[in-house]
């Protein structure tokens, strides 16, 4: 069996379903959409920031918080690439087909993390163009230190959510289980740990919270984050790897 | 060739399958007999590597499933018609599954031929009637030109014109001298389709005999009297050296006895008869026999006192899907 096959295979499947179109497409919109909107109001009250918050100011990051909200569109994408298989009884069809467990699961991810990658990069470069144009005069550079790893890293970032998730559905094999886990999880209790002071430091440990690192220019002042951008995009990828091994450890035991 | 060597599947305490150990061989249709829950389908799905024997073996032309090189050509299998996405084309289900074999894309187009589903081949799988999902599971089955074919309750829901097609598809395909491995719970259909027979209950062996065999052991035919002078009659029977058997609401039965000799038997000794029939048991009441011990849903569980009555409705059941 070759992984050329798998992957041809796991391409046709994966645009054939329309599941993959408004995901990815909802995504990008919202990430856009409100990344602009947000970078429009920082504009506007930029004049009256004390001098702190001026200097924290990072108009890159800023240009990217459509994200928290466009990253569940990413969530629901991977988780459905996975547990569409498991929902339709497809993964019966499917692992007849290739029955090299670690093949069929490599083959899926590695098909819709390529095609997250290419959505998130554009997303990402969209994102930051029309939020720097909304920004006006406090806007950031693509040549400025730190910008086109931040932007890059955007897309990065978005890829790595629809990754984990994948690992998770994996995991946890039903659609409703995996988003009832994940998208509280993202909205709500990372930014609930994120807040309290006595959980910070909890928090940052988090995948979201150590991968959206890569996507600041600026340090914010008072700032004690023990690891830069590639830190915590490499802590991201930690929870990434865990949440894939468990997954196939999960396949390759489990009676399909 | 399929070969089974002391297949078995626990579920906890639970035994699906139970040292199942036997060959499913080219050129014929295999019938693979046994009442709903007896392990049929999960036997299926530890062919194709899908579930995980506890222990035991299963080999594909000797060699284990997933070592087969693109196994859609070695054996093609419809195990549930519905194990497909929905939101997916009939073509591209085909496409995905024989780009991962490594099967050209014309092959699609025959096997949709085949089947007869290319007028829907752009459509939404999800709007397939069940007999149409059925086909196009076929089709996936026949995407690799594979000399193995394994169907689990093909006819299942099927209207009379799509049992008709798949008696005959399987039929061709033994002719070809392709091994065909056909599961279901139903005596007739099997008597109609298989050449050799293996029959599960309970996850264990009952019988594995060829079809003409099973027919020759099994069908017993035997004489029905009914008589209000019951206890001469007996007597008389008996003195004639006749073995007698009381089944149910006064009748008695005649093991292979003819009717024409029980008649003047009674009419020398003027008894009266309000019934003499010859009878065949069905291959239907001889699976049932087989079986009765290992049916696991009994329809009458919580009265077990109750006379055989089941049987009869075991007939009227089969002969409405037949």
């Amino acid at each position: 069996m070759a992984a050329s096959q798998v992957l041809r295979s796991e391409w046709t499947k994966i645009r054939s379903v329309s599941s993959t179109v408004w995901t990815l497409s909802l995504a990008a919109v919202v990430t856009i959409a409100l990344g602009i909107l947000i970078s429009l109001l920082s504009k506007n009250e930029f004049d009256r920031m004390s001098v702190k918050d001026r200097l924290s100011f990072d108009p890159t990051f800023i240009s990217f918080a459509g994200m928290s909200l466009g990253q569940l569109a990413m969530i629901v994408f991977g988780v459905l690439v996975v547990s569409n298989e498991y929902s339709t009884g497809m993964i019966r069809t499917s692992l007849a087909a290739v029955p090299q467990r670690g093949m069929f699961l490599s083959g899926k991810i590695t098909v819709a993390a390529v095609l997250a990658l290419v959505v998130g990069l554009v997303t990402s470069f969209v994102a930051f163009f029309l939020g720097q144009a909304a920004l006006g005069p406090h806007r950031a550079s693509i040549g400025d230190t730190g910008v086109l790893r931040a932007v890059i890293g955007g897309g990065l970032y978005m890829t790595l959510i629809a990754v984990f998730s994948m690992g998770v559905a994996t995991m946890l094999r039903s659609p409703m289980l995996s988003l009832g886990i994940l998208m509280p999880f993202f909205f709500l209790i990372s930014n609930i740990l994120g807040a309290v002071s006595a959980t910070k430091k909890v928090g940052r440990y988090l995948p979201d919270q150590a991968g959206s690192k890569i996507m600041q220019v600026v340090t914010p002042l008072g700032d004690d984050t023990p690891y830069g951008p590639w830190g915590g995009f490499g802590i991201m990828v930690l929870w990434v790897i865990a949440a894939l091994l468990g997954g196939y450890a999960l396949l390759k035991k489990r009676d399909a | 060739m399929i070969e089974l060597v002391g297949l078995t599947k626990r579920y906890g305490e639970k035994v699906a399958v139970n040292n199942l150990s036997f060959t499913v061989r080219p050129g014929i249709v295999t019938g693979f007999l046994g009442p709903n829950g007896a392990g049929k389908s999960t036997t299926m799905r530890m062919v194709l590597g899908l579930d995980h024997p506890t222990t035991g073996d299963v080999r594909i032309d000797g060699r284990h499933y997933d070592h087969l090189k693109d196994p859609l050509k070695y054996i093609g299998a419809l195990l549930d018609a519905k194990a497909m996405h929905g939101g997916r084309s009939a073509f591209n289900h085909l496409l995905c599954l024989a780009q991962s074999n490594g099967i050209p894309r014309a092959r699609v187009h025959e096997v949709l031929d085949t089947v007869g589903l290319t007028a829907v081949a752009r459509k939404k799988a999800k709007g397939f009637s069940l007999g149409m999902g059925q086909r196009l599971g076929i089709a996936g089955a026949l995407l690799g030109d594979p000399r193995i074919l394994m169907f689990d309750e093909p006819v299942n829901g099927l209207d009379p014109e799509g049992i008709h097609w798949i008696r005959n598809l399987m039929k061709s395909l033994a002719a070809q001298g392709r091994t065909v491995f056909v599961s279901s719970h139903l005596m007739s259909e099997m008597a109609l389709t298989a050449d050799h027979l293996v029959v599960i209950g309970q996850g264990r062996l009952l019988a594995d005999t060829s079809m003409a065999d099973f027919i020759q052991q099994n069908s017993r035919s035997y004489v029905r009297i009914r008589s209000p002078q019951r206890e001469r009659l007996l007597d008389v029977l008996h003195g004639a050296g006749i073995t007698v058997v009381e089944s149910g609401s006064g009748t008695l039965e005649v093991d292979g006895g003819k009717p024409e000799h029980i008649g003047e038997l009674a009419a020398q000794h003027q008894i009266v008869l309000h019934e003499l029939s010859p009878q065949q048991a069905s291959l239907e009441e001889a699976f049932m026999q087989l079986t009765a011990e290992s049916v696991e849903y009994h329809a009458h569980a919580d009265t077990p006192h109750a006379p055989p009555e089941p049987r009869r409705e075991w007939g009227s059941d089969w002969k409405r899907g037949a």
